[in-house]
């Protein structure tokens, strides 16, 4: 297929950036979206330009570092999908397609498509862990038995792969939904228990100094989540929020 | 010959008895000692995350935009553990025996029985960090098989194993960033070691986002940097995975040890064309329920590849379980090098199914209607139709595979419920990596090598759901108590200088290497060279082996590395980021691997594990071991050229187990 490519090009973080246009053909649907633009660059440069920076890794959706804006919607049209697990079979022949970056003031632009989400890793270091050290002398691993449904759900919570398509999607900019799911995963669990109230006071009080915005409970972070991180994960952490406020901890 | 520094006495005593005698470091002198870790994943989080922890001043570096992405997250299947919590006879022992045995005799007792030893600590250490494994309904922890084993010891959380106990060192690691004991390096990449008076004193780093060049001085350096299956081009690593940290430390005297030695994983998604980037895997426990199979009759397989005849409509007694056929007491749970070879062997016969002839069947109707009919007895259903059946049974695999099935779904586009899966092996591990002794110090001293960076564990082919354990168990339990043994003598030694001519020296060294390939007047993209390598070491040094193809391989390979150095185009600038220059470098030290691969492939006039030369096999084609004139390990020194390498050996000594021809029949 061939296909109109509008493209974010910005070379720093204090570059107003501008979309540039291409035109790609010789696409086919078995090619996956990065794939895609695996062969843009290459055309580029061959023909002595310079290539389109865009970040990603694993390519099977679970690094979380791939994150494109696409046609308006983080991680594009598909649903339950990363980037790099969108196909172009998803887009006909002849599709104008604009690429753009996350647009946080969380996430500044490192170049191109690529974004810097280290406020994210601020925010696990603020309280996104159990203290326990690593000797390995803990509980036998089956000393405390815990119930099927809160395993798995704190499972679902920890499926959070940190790539920031929530904030992208949030017309506030805001976090609650990544800092919820971790918030939930230990909340769910008895070794997150002691430091419960502590741990979600200081991730929400860093997820604000960040410059996250608030969340209106619009919805929308949860149906871009690739990997169906659950609103119900928000009013958890608001309740442990609350909970925690009013007793001061 | 190299002394690996194996604790005397019986082996079940060596670990605690190493561990009762080594030096300590009080905690008074670890705050004047720093320890560089490069690389994040669960060897390196881990090992960062424990030296903090005991007071050492940890840099930690990696080259994504965070610690938490890198590519141990992508680990699907689970970790192994002789935790015996299913009753079925495991135990440390078998643990230890399975491994050896799996790698075909080619890894060292001592570490694989530590290895074993310190497995059931890992799970405790993870439960109680938060890690939320799969659990039974009685809320204790459920476990799987995997091949090569006959006992249920692979813990699990879905298909995400990796993640969440990435997740979990990861948190452990923030903990320490927090409290300001590790250092925090993202987006930067080693670019070489530096040696002062013997020693590894510090490494070189390239910020990968401003392109600064930065000398970072420590009194010891771990390598926590992974494998390098990328050398294939194709495999089921990351894009961004590299064996330049490893290569660099085998350019200023690390020996790399059995690099030949690569894991083909049977059950990948086969390839679909000439753009594809990378293979993604199915996991392993797949097998646990699939049944692999082809066509038994070339004319059926033909019909399926051109299109005319539905898998689904090929009768029973006309399918080829061939696994289940050649090796019945281990079915489809055989090792993964066995199955490869065995999916190989019938593609190659003609009996492929796919466009291209390479892919075999994954089969889940079976599975279906066993599970099914299990749930309709549970609810007490009287004479259900077919139909419920399947229906039941879709649930329960959904429940179990759900997330591997639409994985599969969105790259093929085939539903996996209805039709049976194709897959077929592709690049997944490498077992090599730098040789390390006892304490994973590699031969120069300082420089430590963990999980898959280091060669140690897994002989000539590694088991499922080991990796997971690996890493860990070197970053968590081993590498933090052996490091001190060393580091004893460093607490008068004060603070590294990071301005000494070593450092200078190198620092130069990189930015000119830089320099050269920003100038270079070529025209050719960097993925071009590493495609055609890709292919070469497929060929020629993938399943199957011999002196032939690997003696042409080498020249090809030297000849490549030529036409890459005289034509490659590398844009952009030598400041700012550049994710060009990154790859040149990276696929520069590829060229050089490859070229080893093929040579110690050569050398290895046997066949073990995932290497099988062509001309050591059995009547029934299995591999030949010579245990009389290899059952060493092969430690290359490097000499200039990689064709000119020198080989060193490890002799390796089995007290506790029989050597024997390895047979899952």
């Amino acid at each position: 297929m061939n296909l109109t490519l509008k493209v974010w090009r910005q070379d720093g973080p204090e570059d107003k950036g501008r979309l540039e246009t291409h035109q790609l053909s010789g696409v086919t649907g078995d090619m996956s979206f990065l794939e895609m633009m695996d062969v843009l660059n290459d055309k580029i440069i061959r023909e002595g330009g310079d290539p389109v920076v865009f970040d990603h890794d694993c390519r099977e959706g679970i690094c979380g570092m791939c994150s494109m804006f696409i046609n308006g919607e983080a991680h594009g049209p598909g649903r339950g999908v990363t980037t790099c697990q969108l196909h172009m079979r998803s887009f006909k022949d002849g599709d104008t397609i604009t690429i753009e970056p996350w647009r946080a003031s969380a996430f500044p632009v490192v170049k191109d498509l690529a974004v810097d989400r280290s406020a994210f890793d601020r925010v696990i270091q603020a309280g996104g862990y159990v203290s326990v050290n690593t000797s390995g002398e803990t509980l036998d691993a089956n000393a405390i038995p815990i119930p099927k449904a809160d395993a798995d759900e704190a499972f679902n919570a920890a499926t959070c792969i940190g790539c920031g398509a929530c904030v992208a999607t949030c017309k506030n900019a805001s976090a609650m939904l990544f800092v919820s799911a971790k918030v939930s995963q230990f909340a769910l669990l008895p070794q997150g228990q002691p430091e419960r109230k502590r741990r979600v006071t200081r991730m929400v009080e860093q997820m604000d100094k960040e410059g996250f915005g608030n969340c209106t409970n619009t919805g929308a972070c949860a149906v871009e989540c690739p990997k169906g991180i659950d609103l119900s994960n928000i009013a958890r952490m608001n309740r442990d929020f609350l909970s925690s406020s009013l007793t001061g901890e | 010959m190299l002394d690996s520094k194996t604790p005397q006495g019986p082996l079940a005593d060596q670990w605690t008895n190493h561990k009762n005698n080594i030096r300590l470091v009080n905690p008074a002198n670890k705050r004047l000692i720093d320890v560089i870790v490069v690389g994040t994943g669960l060897a390196g989080s881990s090992a960062a995350a424990s030296l903090a922890e005991m007071g050492y001043n940890v840099k930690a570096f990696c080259f994504q935009d965070s610690p938490r992405r890198a590519h141990s997250i992508a680990a699907q299947g689970g970790i192994n553990a002789a935790k015996n919590y299913q009753n079925d006879g495991d135990s440390v022992h078998r643990l230890f025996y399975d491994t050896v045995k799996g790698g075909d005799y080619r890894s060292r007792e001592a570490n694989v029985h530590r290895l074993a030893e310190v497995s059931t600590s890992i799970i405790d250490q993870c439960v109680a960090q938060g890690v939320p494994f799969a659990r039974e309904y009685g809320g204790l922890l459920d476990n799987r098989s995997f091949g090569g084993v006959q006992v249920s010891r692979t813990f699990y959380a879905k298909g995400q194993t990796g993640q969440q106990l990435l997740l979990g060192a990861y948190s452990a690691l923030s903990r320490q960033i927090s409290k300001g004991k590790v250092k925090m390096y993202n987006r930067h990449e080693m670019m070489d070691v530096v040696i002062v008076d013997g020693k590894a004193r510090g490494i070189i780093a390239r910020n990968l986002v401003t392109g600064e060049i930065q000398r970072h001085s420590a009194h010891a350096v771990v390598l926590a940097s992974g494998g390098y299956g990328n050398v294939f081009f194709l495999s089921t690593n990351a894009m961004g995975s590299n064996v330049s940290a490893a290569w660099k430390a085998h350019k200023k005297g690390a020996y790399m040890a059995n690099p030949c030695f690569t894991q083909i994983h049977p059950t990948c998604i086969p390839v679909s064309g000439h753009y594809q980037s990378k293979l993604t895997l199915m996991s392993e426990s797949l097998r646990n329920d699939g049944r692999i199979w082809v066509p038994a009759k070339a004319e059926d397989a033909e019909a399926v590849r051109k299109g005319t005849l539905k898998p689904t409509d090929i009768k029973e007694e006309d399918r080829d379980y061939y696994l289940e056929r050649r090796y019945p007491a281990f079915g489809n749970l055989v090792p993964r090098d066995v199955a490869s070879r065995a999916a190989k062997e019938r593609c190659d016969a003609g009996f492929g199914v796919n466009e291209t002839g390479e892919a075999v069947f994954l089969d889940y109707a079976s599975a279906i209607e066993r599970y099914g009919k299990t749930e309709a007895n549970v609810m007490n259903l009287e004479n259900p139709s077919d139909e419920k059946i399947r229906e039941l049974g879709k649930a329960v695999v959904k429940a179990k595979y759900g997330n591997l099935f639409d994985m599969y779904r969105q790259i093929t586009d085939d539903n996996p419920y209805e039709t049976p899966m194709k897959i077929y092996p592709a690049v997944h591990y490498t077992m090599g990596g730098l040789w390390v002794d006892y304490n994973l110090m590699t031969t120069v001293p300082g420089l430590y090598a963990a999980g898959e960076a280091n060669f140690s564990d897994h002989g000539a082919n590694r088991l499922g759901a080991s990796a997971l354990m690996q890493g860990l168990a070197d970053g968590y339990f081993v590498l933090p108590y052996t490091i001190a043994d060393y580091l004893a003598d460093d607490i008068r030694t004060g603070a590294i200088a990071n301005d000494t001519p070593e450092f200078m020296e190198a620092e130069a060294a990189v930015k000119d290497r830089l320099e050269k390939f920003i100038g270079n007047d070529g025209d050719t993209p960097v993925d071009d060279f590493h495609r055609r390598l890709g292919r070469i070491m497929w060929d020629n040094c993938g399943m199957a082996r011999n002196r032939e193809d690997l003696t042409q391989a080498i020249e090809d390979i030297s000849a490549l590395r030529d036409e890459f150095y005289a034509k490659v185009r590398v844009p952009g600038k030598l400041h700012g980021y550049n994710p060009e220059l990154d790859k040149a470098g990276r696929v520069a030290d590829l060229l050089e691997l490859g070229e080893l691969m093929c040579k110690d492939a050569l050398e290895r006039e046997e066949s073990c594990g995932g290497h099988f030369r062509e001309e050591h096999q059995t009547e029934e084609g299995e591999a030949l071991r010579r245990d009389d004139e290899f059952t060493f390990v092969s430690a290359w020194e490097h000499k200039g050229a990689p064709k000119d390498a020198e080989l060193h050996k490890e002799e390796l000594v089995y007290d506790n187990i029989e050597l024997k021809q390895r047979s899952y029949k």
